[in-house]
């Protein structure tokens, strides 16, 4: 079974390849994959999840359900859990999906394991969590003795499914009993963070290689041209250059581009905690024994400030001319 | 008078602890335990409600009996009560088995009002201990705490950050927390702080000290697990094998490998 994950009535695109691992595991162990969706006024999605994977659309729509909030939205996930006896849940390892997954895990009495990077079926048919630990230094391969075997699986690790409008599913609405008040409520949003990092599929990664703030004018006029964002290290944000919202690595983002450029970072493993996973990897720094050489497709050793100048005037010239060759 | 509960964890240092390749444990020795540095926050965040409201801050751990340096830290820190939950019966214990003791343990002190956790340990990396906590205890939590806005009548206004957005939120107390490195920056410890906590006392209790709180002590450590780990591996260096581009052809080979790369995504 799948949780659906949704805020303010929209369904995230962590759900579609939460969708695309279950249909994996169902099919090995030749089960349905169902999905959970909790909100108010999502029912409009239901397809969507059907054409993405589910055999079954579980929907809980209510208005004391229109904000998330773990308290509630982890009773609904147990109660139908308790109904349904799923052999697995997986959840997205989000703030949301994480805080709401553990609260019930605790409350089914079973196993939850975090921040997954494959859900697997081994030859006795049991299912296995693979998980990094120790900031990725090493790979734990997980069993749950109890039922369900609950995990939350990283962002980008699955692939969602083509959307197939021709797949047919049940959909089944249920109205449970929410108990009033819980005791959290959700008054409102204060703001959007400026930048979505986990999302980006181009990220220039900025290090202590910068030397003041003003410099990295460059990098985003780099990420800019890419169709990309900028991330930074810790260094750059405890140093109040940019806030946390950029920041990428252990105690901040954790992200997996296409693409991850870094510039003057030499990969601390709290660093590399947070973008070792990135398709490929460009990386830029002075000091040709820097750890993130180790962890870089391409490297360059060399001083940021003359490199990224014409690499922004190469890329310049380049996409003019194919531009023009497209006319 | 307010109780707080700060649940911290003594972890290896990351940076500097080393892995045997071989088997994947961890060498515990390579590097000296320390304070789980997110919860340094949760610690200031709770001696900065004290300072402002009145009441005390109870510290409490798990896990070996060196782990009474982490509590000695949180005492030098500003807590004014420690407990070492420390018993052969609590070891091998996963995020179910360890909010388990935790909150019997938290169940056995007097009434509190808040439980206020680090958002994950460095080298568990879950983020699932302090919402356990939560659900064993019936208590509301939020969770990625950025913020505390006010404590009044009862209530607490949290912002929490939801990953693309920051909310607030209002809770009823006793609730508890898991706060983000955002709140707050924990302030050092003076030398006299640490003299006087090197001289306070830690509890340490045991398996049998929670039983008459009224819990199933079949639910601690390994036994009351129900996750495994069947094997551990090491990656290999990621065999990324790195290809070098000198400076002076920096420019024109990284733009023919960054538009590819673009163009495979379009």
């Amino acid at each position: 079974m799948v949780l659906a994950e949704q805020l303010d009535g929209e369904v995230k695109p962590i759900t579609y390849e939460l969708l695309g691992k279950a249909r994996e595991v169902a099919d090995t162990l030749r089960v349905e994959v169902l999905c959970l969706l909790i909100g108010y006024g999502v029912e409009k999605y239901v397809e969507e999840l059907i054409y993405r994977g589910a055999d079954e659309v579980i929907l809980v729509d209510d208005p004391e359900l229109r904000d998330v909030e773990p308290v509630k939205y982890s009773r609904v996930l147990v109660e139908v859990a308790k109904k349904y006896r799923p052999r697995a849940i997986l959840v997205g390892a989000t703030n949301i999906g994480r805080s709401i997954a553990a609260r019930a895990a605790a409350a089914l009495g079973t196993g939850l394991t975090a921040d997954c990077l494959d859900v697997q079926v081994d030859e006795q048919g049991d299912i296995v969590q693979v998980r990094p630990a120790f900031t990725g230094n090493i790979i734990a391969y997980i069993k749950t003795r109890t039922r369900p075997a609950m995990a939350t699986l990283r962002y980008r690790v699955a692939k969602p499914l083509p959307r197939d409008t021709s797949r047919k599913g049940r959909v089944t609405r249920l109205s449970l009993e929410l108990g009033g008040d819980v005791g959290v409520k959700v008054l409102g949003k204060v703001r959007d963070k400026e930048v979505r990092l986990s999302d980006a599929d181009i990220i220039v990664g900025c290090g202590r290689g910068f030397k003041k703030p003003e410099d990295l004018i460059m990098a985003k006029e780099l990420a800019e041209l890419l169709g990309g964002v900028i991330g930074v290290s810790r260094p750059l944000v405890d140093e109040g250059w940019m806030p946390r919202d950029y920041q990428v690595g252990f105690s901040g983002n954790t992200v997996r581009p296409k693409l991850y450029i870094a510039l003057g970072i030499s990969g601390s493993p709290q660093h590399l905690a947070g973008m070792k996973f990135s398709d490929t990897i460009i990386a830029v720094n002075l000091d040709p024994s820097a750890p993130i050489f180790r962890h870089a497709n391409y490297g360059v050793v060399g001083d940021i400030y003359r490199v990224v100048p014409k690499l922004i005037e190469k890329l310049r010239e380049r996409l003019n001319r194919d531009e023009g060759g497209n006319s | 008078m307010l109780h707080i509960i700060v649940p911290i964890k003594q972890v290896p240092d990351i940076e500097r602890v080393k892995f045997d390749v071989e088997t994947g444990r961890i060498d515990r020795s390579s590097a000296p335990g320390e304070i789980n540095p997110f919860d340094l926050h949760a610690i200031e965040a709770a001696v900065k409600i004290k300072e402002k409201h009145g009441g005390t801050v109870t510290a409490i751990s798990m896990g070996p009996r060196q782990a009474e340096s982490a509590l000695r830290d949180a005492l030098a820190r500003g807590a004014d009560r420690a407990i070492l939950l420390s018993d052969r019966r609590f070891a091998g214990a996963d995020t179910l088995a360890t909010s388990y003791a935790l909150a019997c343990a938290i169940k056995k002190l007097d009434s509190f009002d808040l439980v206020i956790c680090g958002e994950k340990t460095v080298d568990g990396d879950t983020g699932q201990v302090g919402p356990e906590i939560a659900e064993h205890l019936g208590i509301p939590h939020a969770a990625y705490v950025s913020s505390i806005e006010r404590l009044e009548n009862g209530e607490i206004e949290v912002v929490a950050d939801y990953g693309e957005a920051y909310y607030r939120l209002s809770l009823k107390l006793p609730a508890l927390l898991t706060v983000t490195k955002d709140i707050n920056t924990p302030r050092l410890p003076t030398l006299k702080d640490k003299l006087r906590a090197r001289k306070a006392d830690v509890e340490v209790w045991t398996v049998d000290d929670l039983a008459v709180a009224g819990c199933d002590s079949q639910r601690f450590g390994f036994a009351g697990s129900p996750t495994m780990v069947a094997k551990v591996i090491v990656p290999e260096e990621r065999g990324r094998n790195c290809i070098m581009i000198s400076e002076d052809e920096a420019a024109e080979k990284l733009a023919h490998i960054i538009l590819e790369k673009i163009g495979e995504k379009r």
